[in-house]
């Protein structure tokens, strides 16, 4: 598969609330820093864009032709747009490399979500006539997967705190975090649960902004002389919208993505995984059979900000920004849509050879 | 640009629904559903043959369902498999069919299967276009209200006869009369009942607007080596392209917008097509308001600008007048007009004409067709160009 | 003991959500000034060009509009139609004038209502002017212009609509 380069990465300061800013505001500062980083000047330096938003988080059919303002698209430029996470718009953006119809792409995501509620606008993802009248928010549903896997006893309350102490520690390093901070295991298990048995802690906040990337061929890297990263590997799958019929314990299409992308053929030095709650990151590195020398979620992952529908390419974002400092040379991201892990996606990144 | 290193794709495959204002006979899945299976009998293949689907629609709105590709999964036999859903506005269908195109024509997969969809029944579409937005002026006006300012200056330009749109409406309606599928039957509709019909948003009349339909549209799209395999004609796909623009911006050509004449070019220039009005034997444009033909016709550089409406008047776009270049032969957007599914429509009608496959309003012969789609406030576009013959 | 049912056909599943909305910096400026009965575009720091209503950004360039333009309230006609079909919550009655007008001093159209004209006459080039709701009910929206009434004054020449300056200099 024709490997492709990864040459410009930025992402909004995750906030909880972005205030008098539009999408349009939001996404421009991103694409201006992506295209200095690239040495370009607009939209019209690239050869597709690709966008991925959803609708519903702005309360209003077609809100995404707005972000369509923020490109210059004066003369008109090839431009498409998933009602998905950006990590499928740089899928999309891939495709067109690899057909030969674009040597470069401009993928972005973006999500204002805090005028809504986000976990119950969520709810309306489920089954129209069987689930969706029942108004299950997406926290609800992650707690009875974390409920399913305590009882279980596949993980412990410790098991999730744990991983809520890394990605606070870790966020600390990380200048665009929501949520960070220095604290204890015990600390963390002393908080009231919040929906059962799940604690505050244990969930994603939810963060207003956009994140953008430059993506292109390996040739067309070389003639921009910038530094950059390789994707050498992208899959993605989809389980069944039925949660009684998965076993939501462990996550089958992030293992058979993984393969796909041929994340097993090396080592594994760091891994972005979208785990918008403490448990699902636990089985999301099993199913990935992540080993003890992969540093995970080193920027803090979601639980240190979410931004909805650019969480997932600001994951091959924090991997790419971690392999041109030379931090690590191989490295896997992950991302994900639906209720409780039921899409996910992995993209398998490194370092020029 | 890159040298075109894709892989040639092929069409072998469609199923539709039948389009009628609501099909509440089935949930949406089941909807999806019966569109794909068409398309797979049609393909002489089966679920567990596809590699990936594509499903597009429109606004998430119009029914009510946020991103239904998680709904949907196990309706169209893509557990296990990769679920990709696009979303480019009114011009979806179209852009549906590219982006699964790509995903054979980059060599990533063999066998893909496209599926297209509004059962804007459920919801309220009326509403979902023009809801009242905080701090904007509510004027409900929708697409009509938004389209006729534009068509009122194309009249004015090219000083096309009044009844112009109205021969599209009565041309279009008895093209879907030999279309089974198609929602609207007006098999005797004439120039007076269309002059003669509600004025809606001056000078859009009802019988020259679009419906509001229910219905599903579905493709399999496969590689070269597949294609060659298939019981039937492939249609295959000599040129793909889409284009965007701003809604608005200072200077914006709106009644022929650039962004439309940049797609033609490109993609006439990937299918070696310099005539278009010459070259191809059919096209599938989408034209929602009757106007939009001669529109259209222009744009696409099938008449010179300003003249749209004379290829209109003589006849040209006829197929019961023996027109030279029929347009929209399967009824088009003003016949049946699921919204997300109507992009697809014009792509998959093209694809049957040159399959030989398209039943009473098949186009004798046709070996070259268009296909046409826009979206938004005429702002995206998407395109192909499909054939009976490999490049 | 079963009784025989009706077979359910269909249900009604009311969705109902509720979002905070924040106007963008932007057009946050041009309602602050609308409040207050001033008509405002925004200039476009590459092009030039002037936006009325401001959206967030040129367009065309990809940039924020910054330079703050107040406008008169006048307007030319670019484009119409007369509507049939009544709008929900307003008292206008069908068949009313939506027309697309390009403010004096700006340089693209915003869509609003015409009225105390008659419908027949109104045509592209008609200059036109705002007609203000009472100060007391004015808010956040373009809105607070009732609507725009024809001004007995030449019409524009088509090919000048959207390109003149505010001080009448050309492009």
């Amino acid at each position: 598969m024709k490997k492709i380069a990864i040459v410009a990465y930025s992402q909004s300061p995750c906030v909880s609330q972005a205030g008098a800013s539009n999408e349009v505001e939001l996404i421009m500062p991103r694409l201006r820093e992506v295209f200095e980083q690239a040495g370009l000047g607009n939209a019209q330096d690239v050869d597709f864009v690709c966008s991925g938003s959803c609708d519903y988080l702005q309360g209003a059919a077609f809100a995404f032709v707005s972000g369509v303002d923020a490109l210059g698209a004066v003369p008109p430029i090839q431009e498409s747009h998933v009602e998905m996470d950006a990590a499928w718009a740089l899928y999309e953006s891939i495709l067109k490399i690899r057909m030969g119809h674009a040597e470069s792409a401009l993928v972005y995501g973006f999500g204002k979500s805090s005028p809504g509620e986000l976990p119950i606008v969520l709810s309306q993802q489920l089954d129209p006539y069987y689930l969706a009248p029942l108004w299950v928010d997406s926290i609800s549903l992650a707690a009875m997967q974390a409920r399913l896997m305590l009882d279980s006893g596949v993980i412990s309350e410790a098991d999730m705190a744990s991983v809520v102490a890394r990605s606070r520690k870790n966020a600390l390093n990380n200048p665009k975090a929501q949520l960070a901070s220095q604290v204890t295991v015990e600390e963390l298990l002393a908080e009231d649960t919040f929906v059962a048995p799940l604690r505050r802690h244990d969930c994603c906040p939810i963060s207003d902004g956009a994140s953008a990337m430059i993506i292109c061929s390996e040739e067309k890297a070389k003639d921009w002389g910038k530094p950059y990263a390789l994707i050498t590997g992208i899959d993605h799958r989809i389980e069944t919208h039925n949660l009684g019929m998965r076993d939501l314990t462990d996550s089958t299409s992030t293992r058979a993505a993984a393969a796909g992308a041929g994340a097993g053929s090396g080592h594994i030095d760091v891994a972005e995984l979208y785990a918008p709650f403490s448990h699902q990151e636990i089985i999301l590195s099993r199913a990935l059979g992540l080993r003890e020398e992969t540093q995970i979620n080193p920027s803090g992952g979601v639980l240190a900000g979410n931004l909805m529908m650019a969480s997932g390419l600001s994951r091959v974002g924090e991997v790419f920004n971690r392999i041109i400092t030379g931090e690590a040379t191989r490295g896997l991201a992950h991302a994900t849509s639906g209720p409780c892990l039921q899409h996910n996606l992995v993209a398998v990144i490194e370092g020029p050879a | 640009m890159a040298n075109n290193s894709a892989v040639l794709a092929a069409v072998v495959g469609i199923g539709q629904t039948k389009y009628q204002t609501k099909r509440g006979d089935v949930s949406i899945a089941g909807l999806v559903r019966e569109a794909a299976v068409n398309a797979l009998q049609d393909a002489d293949l089966t679920f567990d043959d596809i590699d990936a689907v594509v499903i597009g629609k429109a606004p998430d709105m119009f029914e009510g369902v946020v991103m239904p590709e998680c709904y949907l999964t196990d309706a169209l036999g893509c557990n296990g498999k990769p679920m990709f859903r696009v979303h480019t506005a009114g011009s979806v269908g179209g852009s549906t069919a590219l982006v699964a195109a790509s995903h054979v024509q980059s060599g990533t997969f063999k066998r893909v299967l496209t599926v297209t969809f509004e059962k804007q029944s459920e919801s309220n579409a009326m509403w979902a276009l023009s809801s009242p937005q905080p701090f904007s002026v509510h004027l409900n006006a929708g697409a009509g209200g938004y389209f006729a300012p534009i068509i009122r200056e194309y009249m004015r330009r090219s000083q096309a006869p009044y009844d112009a749109g109205i021969k599209v409406a009565v041309k279009d309606r008895l093209h879907g009369a030999r279309n089974p599928l198609a929602h609207l039957h007006l098999p005797n509709i004439t120039m007076k009942e269309v002059e003669e019909s509600m004025m809606l948003w001056d000078p859009i009349r009802f019988l020259e607007a679009c419906p509001s339909s229910d219905g599903a549209c579905a493709m399999v799209i496969v590689s070269e080596d597949v294609a060659q395999q298939s019981p039937k004609p492939p249609a295959w796909i000599r040129g793909c392209a889409m284009r965007s623009e701003p809604t608005m911006y200072a200077g914006r050509e709106e009644v022929s917008p650039q962004a439309g004449r940049d797609c033609a070019a490109d993609v006439y220039k990937q299918a070696g097509v310099t005539n278009p009005r010459k070259d191809f034997d059919c096209a599938e444009v989408y034209v929602p308001f009757s106007w939009y033909e001669p529109m259209w016709l222009e744009n696409l550089g099938f008449a010179p600008q300003g003249e749209g409406w004379k290829l209109t008047m003589e006849g040209a776009t006829s197929l019961d007048e023996g027109g030279d270049i029929p347009w929209n032969c399967s009824g088009g957007v003003l016949c049946s007009n699921p919204i997300g599914a109507s992009g697809m429509i014009r792509f998959a009608e093209a694809a049957r004409q040159v399959r030989g496959d398209a039943g009473a309003h098949q186009v004798d012969g046709a070996k070259l067709a268009l296909g046409h789609a826009y979206g938004g406030g005429a702002q995206f576009f998407s395109m192909w160009v499909v054939g009976a013959e490999k490049p | 003991m079963s009784e025989q049912q009706d077979m359910i056909t269909d249900i009604k599943t009311p969705v109902y959500l509720q979002y905070n909305f924040t106007a963008g910096k932007s057009p946050a400026r041009f309602l602050s000034q609308i409040k207050r009965g001033i008509l405002t575009g925004q200039r476009c720091p590459s092009c030039s060009n002037v936006y009325c209503p401001p959206r967030g950004s040129c367009a065309a360039c990809g940039v924020a509009t910054q330079e703050e333009v107040v406008l008169s309230g006048k307007a030319t006609v670019e484009s119409f139609t007369i509507v049939a079909i009544p709008i929900p919550g307003n008292p206008i009655k069908p068949p009313f004038v939506i027309a697309n007008l390009v403010a004096d001093g700006a340089n693209i159209s915003f869509i609003h209502l015409m009225s105390d004209c008659v419908n027949e006459e109104v045509h592209m080039g008609q200059r036109v002017e705002a007609v203000w709701k009472p100060q007391e009910e004015w808010g956040y929206a373009m809105d607070n212009i009732k609507y725009f009434k024809p001004l007995d004054e030449p019409d524009m020449p088509l090919e000048d609509i959207g390109k003149r300056a505010l001080s009448g200099r050309g492009e």
